[in-house]
């Protein structure tokens, strides 16, 4: 046992928890709020909308189509250019980041909208009689009202972004991923990739119990 | 008073357009309870959010308190909104909001200060007796304390007119009567405008002033309550009546009714609002030999009168015997049929 575990660098096991949940943290913040906004935009511009906008839907609706159908190993290659140019390097957390956000941002849109979708028309319609503004529905309603299903799936996401975080690490983004793969596979240090994977699992467990927690607390339905 | 005119409504569908309303000519007076029954596909559901905008009419006017609402601006329409309650078959609570919260929010929609807002959701509950129920959820009440809810948040704002869509047919019988029964208090209380979409005679019936009949989109027939009662014109409008009246005026069940009763006479007695509420049948019998046995009746009560039909057997006399006795029922004006 001793031997197993002598066999692994522990401050550089430690960093990349780190960096896995830097990565994972700062991608997730940013993809919900961006994500959230688009999420909103498209649901409201539907043709059947509050705020019915053809045309803005359907760009919108096509670029979420678009990134959600890259490939997200494949939009990393994509993105390297403007990653370069925004974060000025492309190894790293920080040069992770970019491509993080860009695939998972139009993803929770189209979960917010999902979650918007299944709110009860008659509620808005009650709301719409009672003299409430679109931003009055937007707040009052709206968002409280899918807040368990927003909830959810930050959770869901939060899961696939500790996959992606994995995924980038292989190609130079640090964190566990690249852990596993440049002691674990390269180097063949079986130690390292066994309790790189475990700390991995424990995050996304660790997400998913807090997101159901919270969504227990808050659904009232 | 709301006063709805020539509204014509089209919905251009793939299947092609639907007139949902042709041509509806309306006027209900303030204070009063205006029923719109019709059966589902009649265009009432319609009807009653062209009264409040939640749909635009193709053409027509809708005059609120002689103000074309249809030609108001977004702003001031949603103003206009805040002073239109409505009610819905399926409540539309929000769920994430407690009791007192979901009375509150149109009282936040309206920008009302918070101490004014708590004092009012008070009163409110009160008013729709939901005192204890203040913080529970919607998922915690029965379909009844739901409705109740809807009714004290259509409330909130004082509004003049309440607009109920199939308020009680999401409700059973024994909650649609005390739903009813709070509507026609607010309405005494409040002096409140109600205009109630149904499809329920007995609602009708039950808390209606005037009622309007609507089949395909038209308004079939416009009347008091009692007056359609008793003399429904349109199939549309008898078949309502007949629904809630048993089959008394049913042809094929008097003649089973002479089958079942071969021996003296069937008399039909119409009632009517003038008469109805007094004890005729009794003193007939106290000044007659002749036995009377009611075979079958129907009498309805509405909230201003009552009318009906008794069909009873005349037994024991002579030819004679019978005119006498049609003719005391007359003295009393009952309308009489021999069967």
């Amino acid at each position: 046992m001793s031997e197993f575990f002598s066999q692994i660098d522990w401050d550089a096991m430690i960093v990349a928890i780190q960096e896995t949940f830097i990565m994972t943290i700062i991608s997730l913040v940013i993809a919900v709020i961006l994500g959230f906004i688009l999420g909103i935009i498209l649901y409201i511009t539907k043709d059947d909308g509050l705020y019915p906008q053809k045309i803005v839907h359907r760009i919108l609706d096509f670029i979420v189509n678009l990134f959600r159908a890259i490939p997200f190993i494949i939009l990393i290659f994509l993105l390297l250019e403007i990653t370069l140019m925004t974060m000025g390097t492309m190894l790293g957390v920080k040069g992770a980041l970019p491509a993080l956000i860009v695939s998972s941002a139009p993803f929770y849109a189209r979960m917010c909208m999902i979650a918007l979708s299944e709110i009860d028309k008659g509620t808005i319609e009650a709301s719409k009689a009672m003299g409430a503004s679109n931003w009055q529905i937007i707040m009052k309603v709206l968002i409280p009202e899918a807040k368990p299903a927003l909830v959810s799936s930050i959770t869901v996401m939060g899961i696939s972004l500790v996959g992606y975080t994995a995924m980038a690490g292989c190609i130079g983004a640090g964190g566990l991923g690249n852990l596993a793969y440049m002691y674990g596979y390269v180097r063949q240090n079986m130690p390292v990739m066994y309790t790189a994977t475990f700390f991995v699992l424990v995050i996304v467990f660790m997400i998913q119990i807090i997101g159901d927690l919270i969504v227990k607390k808050i659904d009232k339905r | 008073m709301i006063e709805l005119k020539h509204i014509q409504k089209v919905f251009h569908t793939a299947k092609g357009d639907i007139h949902a309303c042709q041509d509806v000519n309306l006027t209900i007076q303030t204070g009063e309870i205006f029923g719109v029954i019709g059966y589902s596909g009649a265009g009432k559901s319609t009807l009653v959010r062209i009264i409040n905008q939640l749909e635009k009419q193709t053409s027509g006017e809708v005059i609120i308190d002689g103000e074309d609402i249809s030609l108001l601006n977004p702003k001031d329409l949603r103003k206009k909104r805040t002073k239109m309650g409505m009610i819905f078959q399926h409540f539309n609570l929000l769920w994430s909001r407690t009791v007192q919260k979901n009375i509150e929010l149109p009282l936040e929609i309206a920008g009302v200060d918070k101490e004014i807002r708590k004092k009012k959701t008070r009163e409110l509950i009160e008013l729709v007796g939901l005192q204890g129920r203040e913080n529970a959820y919607p998922s915690e009440l029965s379909g009844g304390q739901k409705q109740r809810v809807g009714i004290a948040r259509a409330l909130a704002n004082d509004p003049g007119i309440l607009l109920c869509d199939e308020a009680t047919s999401a409700l059973d019988p024994d909650t649609t009567e005390q739903i009813l029964d709070l509507l026609k208090d607010i309405n005494r209380k409040l002096g409140i405008t109600i205009v109630m979409i149904t499809h329920q005679m007995e609602v009708v019936q039950k808390i209606c002033h005037r009622v309007a009949v609507m089949s395909e989109g038209k308004v079939v027939e416009v009347g008091r309550v009692k007056d359609i009662f008793e003399h429904p014109q349109h199939t549309v409008t008898k078949r309502f009546v007949r629904d809630i009246s048993s089959k008394i005026d049913d042809d094929k069940q008097n003649e089973n009714l002479k089958t079942i009763y071969p021996d003296g006479i069937l008399l039909r007695l119409t009632f009517d609002e003038d008469i109805s509420r007094q004890p005729i049948v009794s003193r007939v019998m106290k000044e007659t030999t002749l036995d009377i046995s009611i075979v079958s009746g129907n009498l309805t009560n509405t909230i201003d009168s009552s009318f009906g039909v008794l069909i009873v057997n005349v037994l024991g006399g002579t030819k004679q015997d019978y005119d006498q006795i049609i003719q005391k029922f007359q003295d009393y004006h009952v309308i009489v049929e021999v069967i």
